[in-house]
């Protein structure tokens, strides 16, 4: 189960994502990416301190929108992943691919730097 | 029934015989009386005889009549009837006789006597037959008093017809409380009617006429007698008078009693017949609607029956059934009224701001009659409706219309609430029977998926003196996406593969065969591991679909170099233990797994990584499944106790360094129910 809230800090959306996400909990995932990416943002942070465990099929999403996401100069940045949630990216190699930080200030500045 | 018939035969036989030596010694005694001297007979056998006679016909017609179950209320009737019909017309053959003979004959005491006893025989005949056939109306409905009631009341007529017979004089006092207590006797079962409520109008109207017939028969009867009585009374001295056995004039007054009381409630029941015909045709109806969806019948045909249904029901002059189906399309079923004419109604009350029925957002019956009082150029004056209801929800509504203003009374509208509450649940059922069979072929689909999966696993691995291989593989209930393989590309190169596919069910089943199409065909290229990942990553690019992707690792073992080279796709890192370390050690590498990055970028995120095996090194590979899996606690088994489990058995071989880490996960999750795949694969190098 998962319950996933948004909310806009800084021009940035921030997407916190609670709670584990499986196969079928990942299409409220992509919903939400799917709805932030629509509305324009430019600046997409995602929250997840809270994240307990995603399986393959919530990382597809997080890779499904990475070539959008570059072609609509948009940055989507990670923080406050649990070890092992970020062990799993590191696995799949999906670590060289996203941006990943430590907390929410640096995942900020990252995606200033980034959409400058 | 053999025994039955011959009963019936014996007691008409007893009765026959009774009533010849009840004729005979009667007309002896009168005979005997008019010449003065003693009779032959004594004179009480005529009594006694007539007693026999009642008695024998009684059970004579109890066989007849009451135990006969194909009878119905009107044969019943029609029974009475027909004795009656015979009695009489015999009756009046004995009587013209008596009229066209000559006047001797007809002042003659002997054949007066003689008719008088026919005429007598016949009337007591009718009055047994209908006494059968009344039993049989008032015991149609029997509660347990009124058996017994019933059983007094026989045992009072028994009473009498002995005490009548016996000559015995009771005091007045004694044959007045008798008198009164058969009176209440039989006011108290003429009181049971309930059969008239049965018959439909055109059974009422032939049961009336039919006990008009009745009481037409008995006052014939009546009157011949007296007269018959009277003439004999007038000339002889001694004969069986009727008047002396009471049981006649009781049976008489009873038969009489019950026949008025049915008759006058036959008549008041008349115009209200049509009701309890309406309402067994509800109760049909209603029965058609629950019934459907047994007989295999589809939704649209619950909707026609309660269209039908209801119409019938409340004479509704037309009606619409607006309905949104299982797939979310809206449709309308009509009955006499066009689906323009429906719709603007629909509108007319949408601009009258008629809220929530039409619009299916009401949940209760309601007479919009006098909205539609407002609209011009309608035919209809009143106006019902109902919301279908499905899972608490409401799917639609059943519109009734009337051209008379006011045509919707609160029955009806009870009535019809009934029938849309049960289509709801037969369209509930059949929605709900739809969505099992789904189910089971969503079930057989997974099953053939799962059969497939197993397919494409090879049944042989390829080994030879300088390594061994074991693989392990079991799957959840759901497919998953594990694949392992093995190909041998030269005399001294063996490749190796381990996958798990993203997602489940058919499609990961479906990628898996992919995957192993793309491994044999690049495996005897003989790359190496780098190129064949880019060149796999190149080809899964387009079959997988976004967001999907395949981790795997690829080795290729050269036996005569003793190396490994392999390169990582995202799939969990291989765990290597070298022959004399004291521990395994999981290989740190980086790669991104295949279908990930789409482009020909993905050179940059694989590398190519090499290796020198010994004798007696151990590699052990694995999915996901395995690292994940949880004990009962929600603890998972994770790489340290992997490389525990392989580290108690250092020494052993591939086999049973298998067993002991597939031992150790089954211990740790507790059950050997799965949550996922586990897919192992163990590599022990001989030198």
């Amino acid at each position: 189960m998962v319950s996933i809230k948004r909310l806009q800090e800084a021009g940035a959306d921030i997407i916190a994502v609670i709670g584990e996400i499986d196969a079928s909990s990942s299409i409220e995932l992509d919903l939400a990416i799917a709805k932030s990416v629509g509305e324009g943002f430019k600046k997409i942070l995602v929250d997840c301190h809270a994240l307990e465990y995603i399986s393959s099929a919530g990382l597809g999403v997080f890779m499904s929108y990475i070539e959008e996401l570059r072609e609509k100069r948009i940055q989507m940045v990670l923080f406050g992943l649990k070890e092992k949630v970020a062990n799993t990216f590191d696995i799949l190699g999906l670590a060289d691919l996203l941006h990943i930080r430590e907390n929410k200030s640096e995942a900020l500045k990252l995606a200033n730097e980034l959409s400058v | 029934m053999l025994k039955n018939k011959a009963l019936t035969r014996l007691t008409f036989l007893g009765a026959l015989i009774a009533w010849l030596v009840l004729l005979f010694s009667d007309v002896t005694i009168l005979l005997s009386s008019m010449q003065g001297v003693q009779p032959d007979v004594p004179l009480w056998l005529p009594r006694v005889m007539l007693c026999a006679y009642i008695i024998s016909l009684f059970y004579y017609y109890k066989f007849r009549i009451e135990l006969d179950d194909s009878l119905n209320f009107t044969d019943l009737l029609w029974k009475v009837f027909a004795s009656g019909l015979i009695t009489t017309v015999v009756s009046l053959v004995f009587r013209l006789t008596l009229y066209l003979g000559s006047k001797a004959l007809a002042t003659n005491l002997v054949f007066i006597d003689f008719v008088y006893q026919i005429n007598l025989a016949l009337l007591i005949n009718f009055l047994l037959a209908a006494l059968a056939s009344w039993k049989r109306l008032i015991l149609y409905q029997k509660s347990k008093w009124l058996i017994r009631t019933w059983a007094v009341f026989e045992v009072s007529l028994f009473a009498i017809l002995i005490y009548s017979s016996g000559g015995i004089v009771l005091s007045e006092t004694v044959s007045n409380t008798f008198n009164i207590l058969i009176a209440i006797l039989v006011l108290a079962l003429s009181a049971n009617m309930r059969w008239v409520a049965y018959l439909n109008f055109k059974q009422k109207w032939t049961s009336l006429l039919l006990l008009l017939l009745t009481f037409f028969y008995l006052t014939y009867f009546f009157i011949t007698i007296e007269d018959l009585t009277k003439s004999l009374d007038e000339g002889a001295m001694v004969y069986l008078n009727y008047h002396n056995q009471l049981v006649v004039i009781v049976l008489m007054s009873f038969i009489v009693t019950y026949g008025i009381f049915s008759f006058l409630v036959i008549l008041f029941n008349l115009p209200t017949s049509s009701v309890f015909e309406q309402k067994l045709e509800e109760v049909v109806n209603y029965q058609r609607i629950s019934q459907s969806i047994q007989t295999e019948q589809d939704e649209e045909s619950v909707y026609n029956i309660l269209l039908e249904s209801t119409v019938s029901s409340v004479f509704a002059d037309a009606a619409w059934l607006d309905i949104t189906g299982a797939n979310n399309v809206r449709k309308m079923y009509t009955y006499r009224v066009t689906e323009g004419e429906s719709r603007s109604i629909c509108e007319h009350l949408e601009n009258h701001h008629v809220k929530g029925i039409l619009d299916s957002g009401s949940e209760k019956t309601k007479n919009l009659s006098k909205h539609l009082a407002s609209m011009k150029g309608s035919r209809f004056r009143s106006l019902l409706a109902f919301p279908i209801v499905v899972k608490e929800q409401n799917i639609g509504t059943l519109a009734l219309l009337k051209e008379l203003p006011d045509g919707f009374n609160k029955e009806m509208t009870r009535i019809v609430s009934t029938f849309a509450n049960q289509a709801g649940i037969s369209i509930e059922n059949f929605r709900l029977m739809e969505e099992a069979f789904q189910n089971e072929r969503y079930k057989e689909e997974l099953k053939i998926a799962k059969t497939v999966q197993q397919s494409l696993l090879p049944s042989k691995l390829e080994q030879d003196d300088s390594f061994e291989v074991a693989a392990f593989s079991a799957s959840a209930d759901e497919v998953g996406g594990d694949y392992y393989d093995t190909s041998r590309i030269n005399a001294h190169t063996v490749a190796l593969i381990i996958a798990d596919v993203s997602g489940k069910g058919t499609t990961a089943a479906f990628h898996m065969s992919q995957m192993k199409g793309i491994f044999h065909s690049l495996a005897q290229s003989h790359l190496d591991p780098k190129e064949f990942m880019q060149r796999a990553n190149q080809a899964l690019v387009y079959c997988l679909e976004r967001g999907s992707f395949i981790s795997a690792s690829y080795f290729i073992i050269d036996t005569k170099e003793k190396k490994i080279a392999y390169a990582r796709a995202g799939h969990c890192p291989v765990l290597y233990h070298k022959n004399g370390d004291p521990q395994a050690i999981y290989l740190k590498d980086k790669g991104a797994a295949l279908g990930m990055i789409r482009s020909k970028d993905y050179c940059n995120f694989i590398e190519k990584n090499e290796i020198k095996y010994a004798a007696g090194d151990t590699m052990v590979l694995y999915t996901d499944g395995i690292t994940e899996a949880k004990s009962s606690k929600g603890e998972e088994f994770g790489n340290e106790r992997l490389a525990d489990a392989l580290n108690e058995k250092i020494g052993s071989s591939a086999k049973e360094i298998e067993d002991n880490i597939i031992k150790r996960l089954y211990d740790f999750s507790g059950s050997t129910s799965l949550n996922d795949d586990y897919t192992l694969m163990t590599v022990k190098f001989r030198g």
